[in-house]
């Protein structure tokens, strides 16, 4: 597990040790954004910091689901990058809510693996699952190669998520790869396209990629106007009209 | 059992949705001392569905904020009686409600009038097929004892108290254009006419006709424009504004317990609501073959209390219903083996497939949207002139198209063979998403001998009750019945020429718990005319307790391919008219054994 010392993980200490310095880590973050923006053409949100903390993840955890939104929904002509609308941060609110801790969700045992008819059988809660699952995903994207997933080169990252997604990927010691990445697909998903009130989905980016007009009070007379053709949208949040 | 016992009253409810509204208006009214014991919360428009709060995708599906909380109750699932039932510990294939208002606030309005077909099942293709057409697995197909025109002014009442909006089909025998030809005969329209239609349903209805089929609009219970009902509740036009079903509705347009018959009741001096009171049991007793009263906790203090009444009427979720009776010892239960016992008997669900077309360039703006915004045929359901016999199935389905609540979390059509994330998923998003459209069979499900409830033997509630347990897989008449729809289904989709398509899936398939499918469950306290094969009679009440009447879809001996509320709704009107008509002056037995 001991890995790039001088690295991420080094700089982060350094970073939560002094409350000042965590500020400005964010600063040339969102500034390096902007410019990549300028260079490419891609888009970028540049009103918000990439990341406002974490109320769950670990360092190691947030740089794995970084990563994980990054190479998912990568900066192009059609969104900024996935921690650029948040989606790191939708996952760890999400993770420390009450749905993360297992709210709604039948704990009483004995537990049995079922059949894949019986749906999620885990004795864990979503909060419990990404725990479990980040660093066994970490140690096999370390055996494969060489690094965890926040240091591999994107073609390591697709062919990993792929694997996972696939069920090739074993996680050792961990929960069974698909009902984790299942999860968080689903979650990165709702990071996307969740009103922003959530903590992702930042300028409504996810909303104006499917033309989703948001909390849109009335369309009485939108069916009609825009029957068999596109309606302009410019999609309002819950806070828009707070 | 330390138990505070309570005054009597003429009738306890338990569950306060769609049934137990009715019962609580048309009983108090009638004078009767009710009370309705609710495990859920008081639910109102004004502090629950409030824009902007109640348009939040996350919250309201994805995180289910108005169903049934697994943590305290869920059922155990197995698809055959071999296997081992295990919980559904995140509720996923089906969502009850748990509410003042129950599943009838979540729900996107799609009401029916069921048809003589469904009742007469087992003469009618006995009649024209033979016996032999019906597999002896399904020797639990048959007639309820119960006729379309014995409902007909209790499906008018629903439709009238619930402001469905619709094209009659059928006004008094003579076929009307625009409506459902093959629909029983109407008294009268219904109150509102029909919905408007989006882009998606005119082309699906266009198809349906040149190839000779009959589309309609989908009769649904949200109201076209505003409407004052029979009973003096208000409603709002509908909005379109795209989350009808698993929301509640700001506009008051979607019919709801919560706005109509709720706030009906509570006007009257006779009637109590009491919310979070989680009822564990209803007492009988047996040697007199009734019921006393309900034993149930206060959510709020945890104090149990018994509440005694001359007459208990079960309104819960449909399987939560076949649950209290197990729980509560009343009548026999189901075994699959000796096919003896009624408790559990006669489970059944629901059949879809269905196809997605993709139109380059077009845009059906798939946001805007309403419960009812379908077309449907009905050709191969309540038509009884569709040969069953080169198919080889029982019932029927229904075929549609329209778009529904489309949100974006929970719905993201790209062409198959998309990558799942990345640019050129973002990019297929972008061109396609909204340049989509489904066409859907939804279809019936048929008793078999080995669907059936029972209790759980391992898992417990949060009460320490054994959780109820459900064996079921669709069988070989699901099977076929799906290869047919399927086809029907691809033939129209074809002929719309989409630039992209992917055909619907006509293969024999499991049922699994996830994702969601239809909460639309049937069966598990039949009715019928037999007490060693039915559970109630056909008013409802139960062979085995003469002062308990059980309501829901869970009295339906096989599910037809219409959604449940009308029939469920029309059942509880008739059962609640027979009880201040008759059972009031002479309690007994309304039907002799």
């Amino acid at each position: 597990m001991d890995r790039d010392p001088e690295g991420r993980r080094a700089f982060l200490k350094g970073a939560v040790a002094g409350g000042a310095a965590a500020v400005t880590t964010a600063l040339p973050a969102t500034a390096a954004a902007q410019a990549a923006a300028q260079t490419t053409g891609s888009k970028t949100a540049a009103t918000v910091p990439a990341s406002i903390g974490y109320v769950f993840l670990t360092p190691d955890e947030g740089a794995f689901i970084e990563a994980v939104v990054d190479h998912m929904v990568p900066a192009d002509t059609l969104t900024p990058k996935g921690t650029d609308l948040g989606l790191h941060t939708y996952i760890d609110r999400a993770l420390a809510s009450g749905w993360g801790k297992g709210e709604r969700l039948y704990r009483q045992g004995p537990w049995r693996q079922g059949t894949a008819n019986q749906g999620y059988q885990l004795p864990l809660s979503p909060s419990e699952l990404y725990r479990a699952a980040i660093p066994s995903a970490n140690a096999a994207c370390m055996k494969a190669y060489g690094k965890t997933f926040d240091k591999v080169t994107p073609e390591q990252r697709e062919a990993f998520l792929v694997g996972m997604q696939q069920g090739k990927v074993t996680l050792e010691n961990g929960p069974p790869v698909r009902t984790f990445f299942s999860m968080l697909y689903d979650n990165v998903m709702e990071g996307m396209f969740a009103d922003p009130i959530h903590g992702g989905n930042r300028d409504k980016a996810g909303w104006k990629l499917v033309n989703f007009p948001g909390v849109i009070a009335t369309n009485q007379q939108n069916i009609d106007k825009f029957r068999d053709r596109k309606m302009p949208t410019n999609p309002l949040g819950i806070a828009d009209i707070s | 059992m330390t138990a505070r016992k309570l005054k009597e009253v003429d009738a306890v409810i338990i569950g306060l949705g769609w049934t137990g509204g009715i019962l609580a208006k048309e009983l108090s009214e009638a004078g009767l001392k009710v009370v309705a014991l609710e495990r859920g919360r008081m639910t109102t428009t004004e502090s629950d569905f409030q824009l902007q709060h109640v348009r939040d995708e996350l919250r309201f599906v994805q995180r289910q904020e108005m169903m049934q909380d697994a943590s305290r109750d869920t059922v155990t699932m197995r698809n055959t009686p071999k296997q081992d039932a295990l919980p559904v510990r995140r509720l996923g294939s089906f969502l009850p409600g748990e509410a003042v208002g129950g599943s009838g606030l979540h729900w996107s309005g799609g009401t029916w009038r069921w048809s003589d077909n469904e009742f007469k099942v087992r003469s009618l293709y006995e009649q024209r097929y033979g016996a032999k057409f019906i597999s002896s697995e399904m020797s639990d197909l048959r007639d309820w004892g119960i006729t379309y025109a014995d409902l007909e002014r209790y499906y008018d009442k629903f439709e009238y108290m619930a402001a469905v909006s619709g094209k009659a089909g059928n006004l008094k025998g003579k076929v009307q254009p625009g409506g459902n030809p093959f629909e029983g005969p109407r008294a009268r329209e219904y109150p509102l006419p029909p919905l408007k239609s989006v882009l998606s349903s005119q082309l699906f209805a266009e198809a349906a006709t040149k190839a000779g089929y009959h589309p309609f609009p989908r009769p649904a219970a949200n109201a076209s424009r505003a409407y004052t009902n029979p009973d003096g509740a208000t409603y709002g036009g509908c909005q379109y504004c795209g989350f009808c079903q698993r929301f509640g509705c700001e506009a008051n347009a979607k019919a709801s317990p919560h706005i109509t018959v709720v706030p009906a009741a509570l006007k009257s001096q006779n009637f109590e609501l009491r919310t979070n009171a989680w009822v564990t049991q209803i007492i009988k007793d047996a040697s007199a073959k009734r019921v006393t009263g309900v034993l149930y906790t206060n959510l709020l203090t945890g104090e149990e209390l018994e509440q005694p009444a001359s007459m208990v009427m079960l309104c819960t979720f449909t399987m939560n219903n076949t649950h209290m009776m197990l729980l509560s010892g009343i009548g026999q239960p189901y075994d699959p083996t000796a096919q003896t016992g009624v408790i559990g008997r006669n489970y059944c669900y629901e059949t879809r497939t269905g196809a997605n077309l993709f139109f380059e360039g077009r845009s059906f703006n798939r946001f805007i949207s309403a419960g009812g915004t379908n077309t449907v045929i009905d050709d191969f359901n309540a038509n009884w002139n569709f040969d069953r016999a080169p198919h080889g199935f029982v019932g029927g389905y229904i075929v549609s198209a329209g778009h529904n609540t489309n949100l974006p979390i929970g719905n993201r059509p790209v062409p198959g063979g998309t990558p799942a994330w990345g640019t050129a998923w973002k990019e297929a998003l972008a061109k396609w998403s909204d340049s989509s459209m489904g066409i859907t069979s939804s279809g019936g499900s048929m008793p078999n001998r080995y669907n059936y409830l029972d209790l759980d033997p391992t898992y417990k509630n949060v009460f320490n009750q054994p959780l109820l347990r459900m064996t079921f897989d669709f069988k070989e008449n699901e099977h076929r019945m799906n290869a047919h729809a399927a086809q029907v289904v691809n033939e129209l989709a074809k002929s719309l020429n989409a630039t992209r398509m992917g055909s619907a899936n006509g293969k024999p398939q499991s049922w699994t718990v996830v994702p969601y499918l239809s909460t639309h469950n049937g069966g598990g306290t039949p009715m019928g005319t037999d007490p060693k094969t039915s559970a109630v009679n056909p008013f409802l009440q139960s062979w085995d307790a003469h002062n308990l009447f059980v309501m829901g879809a869970n009295v339906f001996p096989h599910n037809g391919a219409y959604q449940p509320t009308g029939l469920v709704g029309a059942l509880a009107y008739r059962t609640a008219d027979i009880i201040k008509s008759r059972y009031l002056k002479n309690p007994g037995p309304l039907v002799s054994a």
